[in-house]
């Protein structure tokens, strides 16, 4: 209340009332659905639902694949970010576009598409068979996958920030004397760090609910290669609907978790930077 | 409200002075599993001019098409299906126990409500290389088998249960040696897909595996569609008998008052036209003229009903619900 006070924006408490209005609607309403179905089972069955030897293979895969895949997306997505606002070339909107192509494409096509070509008998595939590496229908596949929905994210958050990013600063660092890597690592790192993050984030959460297309490239083998979005479904067919909760709502736990804590790391680097 | 009751008095009429029905536009939907695609469409064409020609009025018919279970759940949480052709008769009980069709459903129409079946055979590369003749060589260690992952698709179930409905007959109903077949079978599979069509896929386009355990019907679509004999179907001694059901859900055709046309439509299947379409789709039919019309088509097979091995609502307590016997097999083979 003392924020609507002191801020000399108008307007505060309508736009407030229809923020929490339509967060509720669209995203704690469902997500209150679904923790009361889970709340349905008594802590044994709960446990014994989202946490026997299997489920928590598949939440080492999900998580674990999805930070994987989230990571690769940081390094791949900023080198093209960093290539589509630095350098001038014939087709950079050709390229620009294709970015979004991931967004675009249905996931079941996507991982048809991925299959195809990482499939033993695919043309990548036969190439990575031959030096030992087996892609499709293993953990490796699954990362892939991910890699490959999450990886606009990344390129997308970072991209307006390079543009915004004053050339000016650059070279002031370098006539006081810094070398290429301090000018990154000093001056252009920490302005678009909350950016990365955020990418990072992005990624993360869409890889960790990604169903469609792992689901083709994964091989779905008990304690192997099956993710946490499957025995949802698995137990869907079941019709055990307290048992599917019991699951997503762990995820879902677990994920707002490692959000939280990305958005809380970057409000205490902005606050260090900014002074609050 | 107002609606609902000239409707009913419409109806009423109609059938008091036994004039022709009001020719007001009829729409069914029939919500179904996913192979059904191309019979339903040839169906649905078809009865649309049979109930004209008998009745005068125009139907429409509207198409849903999924994972059984999937579809199933839909019409649970509220998906408006006149009538319901699904992949098994499970996932008519689920949506029973809802209160919103009869309990004892499958005894409304024939053969326990399933108007046509198929049966699981295996499909096998040119030439058969690896001579893959009976369930027993799908046993053998050496050869790939491709099948879809039972916990996530009906037809997976079906290769499942032929395989161990075949064990149970080869050693005496033995459980025991039955589930070592069924596992040693399993230990042959690389990857589990979550679909039969997407199974189908990886055999057929990613060419993996030595033998894919499919529905008759798809596998001869399968033959049938890749042409120039890549492939070949080979019938094992004994497998399982798959029927289909399908039932008009009581509940929304009452509240449509589409019920004599959705229970017109279902018999439809069951008639000489509907049978040769169902048969023209590689579902084998039940009528005796049609099967005699199209006997050299489906070879005679050795088939068990899911009835002896329990009935559904057993074979998924016993081996698909979490902790079953496929989770204990399969648990066994990727520790």
């Amino acid at each position: 209340m003392s924020a609507a006070k002191s801020s000399v924006i108008p307007g505060f408490g309508p736009t407030l009332g229809f923020t929490l209005f339509y967060l509720g609607l669209v995203v704690l309403i469902p997500l209150a659905a679904l923790l009361l179905r889970a709340a349905g089972l008594g802590w044994g069955q709960f446990v014994d639902a989202a946490f026997s030897a299997r489920v928590l293979a598949a939440y080492r895969l999900s998580f674990g694949g999805a930070l994987l895949a989230a990571a690769a997306n940081v390094g791949a997505g900023l080198l093209v970010a960093w290539v589509l606002v630095r350098y001038e070339f014939p087709g950079r909107k050709l390229v620009d576009a294709l970015v979004d192509l991931p967004f675009a494409l249905p996931t079941a096509v996507a991982g048809i598409a991925l299959t195809a070509i990482y499939a033993p008998n695919g043309p990548l595939g036969r190439l990575l068979l031959q030096a030992g590496i087996k892609v499709a229908f293993t953990p490796l596949g699954v990362v892939v996958a991910m890699v490959f929905i999450g990886f606009p994210f990344v390129v997308r958050t970072v991209q307006p920030v390079l543009q915004d990013l004053e050339v000016e600063h650059e070279e002031a660092a370098v006539s006081l004397g810094a070398n290429r890597l301090q000018v990154f690592g000093r001056v252009i790192l920490p302005a678009i760090l909350p950016a990365l993050l955020t990418g990072f984030a992005l990624a993360f959460a869409r890889a960790l609910g990604e169903y469609g297309s792992v689901i083709f490239i994964a091989g779905n083998m008990p304690g192997l290669s099956e993710i946490a979005p499957l025995l949802i479904v698995t137990k869907l067919e079941q019709y055990d609907y307290a048992g599917a909760t019991a699951i997503a709502a762990v995820m879902l736990v677990a994920a707002f978790t490692l959000l939280l804590l990305i958005n809380t790391l970057q409000k205490w680097r902005h606050a260090r930077l900014h002074g609050g | 409200m107002t609606k609902v009751a000239s409707l009913r008095w419409m109806v009423l009429l109609s059938g008091l002075s036994m004039a022709p029905p009001a020719l007001a536009d009829s729409t069914l939907l029939n919500v179904s599993y996913d192979p059904t695609r191309e019979l339903y469409r040839d169906i649905d064409h078809a009865f649309v001019a049979a109930w004209k020609a008998k009745t005068g009025e125009v139907m429409t018919i509207n198409q849903s098409h999924g994972g059984t279970g999937a579809q199933a759940r839909a019409v649970i949480a509220g998906l408006e299906a006149d009538v319901v052709t699904l992949a098994l008769a499970y996932d008519i009980d689920a949506i029973a126990r809802t209160g919103l069709l009869d309990r004892h459903w499958q005894d409304r129409l024939p053969y326990q409500s399933a108007p046509y079946t198929s049966t699981i055979v295996f499909l096998v590369r040119k030439g058969n290389p690896k001579r893959i003749r009976d369930w027993d060589d799908v046993a053998r260690p050496g050869v790939e088998v491709i099948t879809p992952n039972p916990k996530t698709s009906g037809g997976a179930r079906w290769n499942y249960l032929a395989a161990w409905g075949y064990a149970l007959d080869k050693y005496g109903r033995d459980e025991a040696k039955a589930r070592r077949f069924v596992a040693a079978v399993y230990n042959n599979v690389p990857l589990l897909d979550a679909g039969a069509r997407a199974a189908a896929t990886t055999f057929v386009q990613r060419g993996l595996g030595d033998v894919l355990l499919a529905w008759e019907d798809e596998a001869m679509l399968a033959v049938e569609e890749m042409g120039g004999g890549q492939f070949e179907i080979v019938v094992p001694s004994m497998s399982i008998l798959a029927e289909p059901p399908v039932a008009v859900v009581d509940k929304v055709v009452d509240k449509h008052g589409t019920r004599a046309a959705a229970e017109a439509y279902l018999r439809y299947l069951y008639s000489p036209e509907g049978q040769e379409i169902g048969a023209r789709h590689h579902y084998r039919p039940r009528d005796p003229t049609v099967a005699a019309r199209h006997a050299a088509e489906f070879p005679l097979v050795k088939l068990f009903t899911i009835e002896t091995l329990g009935g559904w609502q057993k074979a998924q307590a016993t081996h698909f619900n979490d902790g079953g016997v496929f989770d204990q097999i399969t648990a066994g083979a990727n520790p």
